[in-house]
């Protein structure tokens, strides 16, 4: 046995690391975005454009602020957004098996929130006054958020109704919801401080979605690191009697993601109207539930549940991100934008499909057969 | 050896990434026999079946149905060859009816006739004593039930090959005499089986011919009058084989103090899953067995021990003191460990590697917001796969790639991890080896000899006797009698189960 599976385990080491490369999760979007840098600079190349695709330079912005721009600050700054659903829509799919389709319109109703509670206040407000309305803002909304989060993740958990049924309530009524926070009115904040959590931070010249996307990653990475979130929600992903009985309450862990998805869900709300100082109830995040579901499955995870990779999943809200930026550089029509991108997802769900993986393994195995039969033909001759 | 062979399979070759699952392995079915195909856990038994049912592509060799070569890609390849198939654990779906169950994949044409198909499914049931109608929901019958259904789906086949795989394994005794009788009716018809067990008595039983498998390659193929137990044993293992007899040797139930403080009592337990308020208890060291037939109430009973399933009433005490157990935490918090019946569904987290099965008890215990280091699980669970002897290429592979008997005992890693002082095991040499069951009796008087408590729960009385200094009998979810001292014996526990005076 042990001589066995030494032959197989040698060859030499080149391919061993090749294919371990291959084999790991974060390949696939990994390649997908050095695929999407080498067309990129081909495009320039092609197109002798005269402004390179990956030009970041400091100009001074519509407010007077000297900001980096270019195609990848826009990339990293409009991703924000997709990232941070993307962790909560990670945790869901693993304890539940199942998705959010009510992001969207969570959104919304957290967007809303927040305008709610600074409509009411002048702009002439001292700063650490303004300061406090927006902290004030932003609690309410994690909590009216957490709040819808946990009536999904209920429904789930207790009532054990199948996630998509279970948020396609919300999907359908989140944006009511918030247009009846605010009875319905247009909205828009005058105060460009509000700006700020949305564009740049005067004096600052990298986008603020960013910095707040990177504080929420590394709050994700510690609690990954200092809890068993990951375990348990694997746990109950793969097998929830047996988590059961190994003292584990698979109901908690379910409402946990919801909840956990329904906070970063108030943060892309924040994000979302600090870019516009306003909302558009039937507009805003539109159809972003799609994009974050299929940012963990860039990332090779299973929608069915179980084991995840968090920066696979993350990686995989940049590419989609990435592939946007690079579609409207090509000139694609934004109402085209969809059917190329749906293209491009496609070929990289194939290539990380479990009939690609075992095809190849399927290959691998024939070879072995092969040498095992020439190796006893030998013998006996 | 004049009969016609009707099944040949020549070299056949299955890797898997890291292991060699079979290499070469012959193997030669003649009309109307029942081979028996053995081996150790991982020796490629299950394997090979799943080869020639066309589950896995294999990766060399062939296969010939009387003598011709066949191509068979998928399971539905299989059966239109002939070949029917029982797998060890339920592949059916508990989700529909008996008769749908039995008629799925092999109804003709677009249209079914339901009138008939359920009438044909009853007549089939009732002509092979089958406790169950077209159309209960199959996920409501027993286990036992489920397993016979499969069976009538495909006696039903009219099939060539006929593949029981483990199909006894779930089956109380008179279950598996009705389905010998079955097995040696079609025998008779001139039917192939081919029969995977690890019941050696049963092999003796029915069986005509022994292939014997081992790490993946062919052993030899034997008549079975020129194949002693012993023998068949010592080829499984490839070294010879003495352990059965020396388990009891060194244990004696003269050390338990039964007049001191249980370490665990139930006073008027009361479960939810229709078992009679019981009492029960178990001293410091002692092995106890909980016995009776299937769906007699043994399982629920230590379930309702573990608070598995809800509890709805009784006392319980832990070293003389009164305790709550509503949940599985209750009782692991308070050292009990429970390793179920059910190790697919129950017992394994497929996906997860075997360190992170192992520790998953323990850490469970530990709590949310303590996680073990990476360097403290590895180190737990290379402690447990060497102390074990768990077969896997590393910790890092998933436990689901594992055999039955391994997978099993990463599941008795996870709970002698979390080091209970009262451990059940409610089944836990069912469908694996002999070697593995020889190895885990001893385990149990060993950890019985450190000062824990150990309730055993088995369906062969052989190793309860050989394990248990004292038996609680249950008869329809009722404790019926307890056994201690000269009364553990074949024949009075048989007595005390079937009732009566004796």
């Amino acid at each position: 046995m042990s001589n066995n599976q030494k032959a197989i385990s040698s060859g030499n080491s080149v391919k061993g690391f090749l294919s371990k490369v291959v084999h790991n999760q974060l390949f696939i979007p990994i390649a997908a975005l050095l695929l999407l840098v080498v067309f990129n600079a081909f495009a320039d190349i092609l197109l002798h454009s005269d402004t390179s695709f990956f030009k970041i330079v400091l100009e001074p912005s519509s407010t007077g602020n000297m900001v980096l721009s270019g195609n990848l600050i826009t990339i990293i700054d409009n991703a924000s957004e997709l990232a941070l659903l993307a962790i909560g829509m990670t945790l869901v799919t693993s304890a539940s098996g199942g998705q959010d389709i009510s992001v969207g319109a969570t959104i919304a109703i957290a967007g809303s929130t927040i305008l709610r509670i600074v409509k009411g206040y002048s702009s002439d407000i001292s700063d650490g006054k303004f300061a406090g309305v927006i902290i004030c803002a932003f609690l309410l909304a994690i909590v009216v958020s957490a709040l819808f989060g946990a009536f999904n993740g209920a429904l789930v958990a207790y009532f054990k109704i199948q996630p998509m049924v279970a948020t396609l309530i919300l999907f359908t009524a989140g944006r009511s919801i918030a247009a009846w926070i605010n009875n319905n009115d247009n909205i828009s904040i005058n105060d460009s401080r509000f700006g700020y959590f949305g564009n740049f931070i005067p004096g600052i010249p990298v986008p603020t979605p960013v910095f707040i996307t990177v504080i929420c990653l590394i709050v994700i990475a510690l609690v990954l690191k200092f809890t068993n979130l990951r375990l348990y929600s694997q746990a109950v992903g793969i097998n929830a009697s047996s988590s059961r009985l190994n003292g584990i309450n698979p109901k908690t862990i379910k409402l946990l993601s919801f909840i956990i998805l329904g906070i970063c869900v108030a943060v892309c709300g924040f994000i979302k109207v600090s870019r516009t100082s306003s909302i558009t109830y039937a507009v805003i995040a539109n159809n972003i539930e799609m994009d974050a579901i299929l940012a963990v499955a860039l990332g090779g995870n299973n929608l069915g549940g179980g084991k995840f990779n968090m920066t696979a999943s993350v990686l995989g809200a940049y590419v989609i991100q990435f592939l946007t930026t690079t579609l409207f550089r090509m000139k694609v029509s934004s109402s085209a934008i969809s059917a190329y991108k749906a293209i491009v997802v496609i070929l990289l769900i194939i290539m990380s499909s479990p009939f690609i993986r075992k095809w190849l393994a399927d290959m691998k195995n024939k070879r072995l057969a092969a040498k095992a039969e020439a190796r006893v033909g030998k013998e006996n001759a | 050896m004049t009969e016609s062979v009707v099944l040949e399979m020549r070299g056949i070759c299955k890797y898997f990434p890291g292991v060699r699952a079979l290499e070469n392995v012959d193997f030669t079915l003649r009309e109307g026999e029942i081979h028996a195909l053995m081996g150790e856990n991982g020796a490629g038994k299950s394997t090979l079946i799943k080869v020639l049912t066309g589950v896995y592509p294999k990766d060399g060799g062939e296969i010939k149905l009387a003598g011709q070569p066949v191509h068979i890609k998928s399971p539905q390849d299989a059966q239109n060859e002939g070949i029917a198939t029982v797998y060890q654990e339920i592949t059916l779906c508990p989700n529909l009816t008996v008769a749908e169950n039995m008629y799925i994949g092999r109804t003709r044409g677009a249209f079914t006739n339901w009138k008939r198909m359920n009438a044909d499914a009853d007549s089939i049931l009732e002509e092979l004593g089958i406790p169950a109608r077209a159309k209960d929901q199959l996920g409501n019958c027993s286990i036992a039930v489920q397993q016979m259904v499969a069976i009538a789906r495909a006696v039903d086949m009219d099939c060539k090959v006929l593949i029981l795989d483990e199909p006894t394994s779930s089956l109380d005794e008179q279950e598996v005499q009705k389905l010998f009788k079955l097995m040696r009716d079609l025998k008779e018809k001139g039917v192939g089986i081919i029969f995977v067990t690890h019941f050696l008595e049963q092999v003796y039983e029915v069986c005509d011919r022994i292939t014997v498998l081992r790490d993946g390659a062919l052993v030899g193929e034997y008549i079975i009058e020129d194949l002693p137990r012993v023998q068949l044993v010592s080829k499984m293992l490839g070294k010879d084989f003495d352990d059965m007899a020396e388990i009891k040797s060194d244990s004696d139930a003269e050390k338990v103090d039964y007049n001191g403080t249980p370490v665990y009592q139930a006073i008027n337990l009361t479960g939810t899953t229709g078992i009679k308020p019981f009492n029960f208890e178990i001293h410091k060291g002692e092995v106890n067995g909980f016995t009776g037939l299937l769906g007699s109430g043994r399982s629920e009973s230590v379930r309702a021990i573990f608070g598995a399933d809800r509890v709805a009433g009784g006392k319980v005490m832990i070293n003389g003191e009164k305790v709550k157990i509503n949940k599985p935490l209750d009782a692991m918090k308070h050292g009990i460990s429970y390793l179920p019946e059910d190790r697919k569904n129950d017992g394994i987290v497929g996906d997860l590697s075997v360190r992170d099965n192992i520790i998953l008890a323990l850490q469970v215990m530990k709590g949310f917001f303590r996680p073990f280091t990476k360097a403290q699980a590895e180190a737990f669970a290379d402690e447990y796969i060497e102390l074990l002897n768990i077969k896997t290429a590393s910790a890092d592979t998933p436990i689901k790639s594992l055999s039955g008997g391994n997978q099993q005992k990463v599941i008795l890693a996870r709970w002698l991890l979390a080091d209970p002082v009262y451990l059940i095991l409610d089944e836990p040499t069912r469908g694996i080896d002999v070697g593995t069951k020889v190895e885990i009796q001893k385990l149990v008087l060993k950890l019985a000899a450190e000062g824990k408590s150990v309730t055993f729960i088995s369906s062969e009385i052989d190793e309860m006797i050989r394990t248990c200094s004292r038996l609680v009998v249950m008869r329809d979810g009722k404790v019926v009698g307890e056994l201690k001292g000269d009364d553990l014996n074949q024949n009075k526990i048989m007595a005390t189960i079937a009732g009566g005076e004796s």
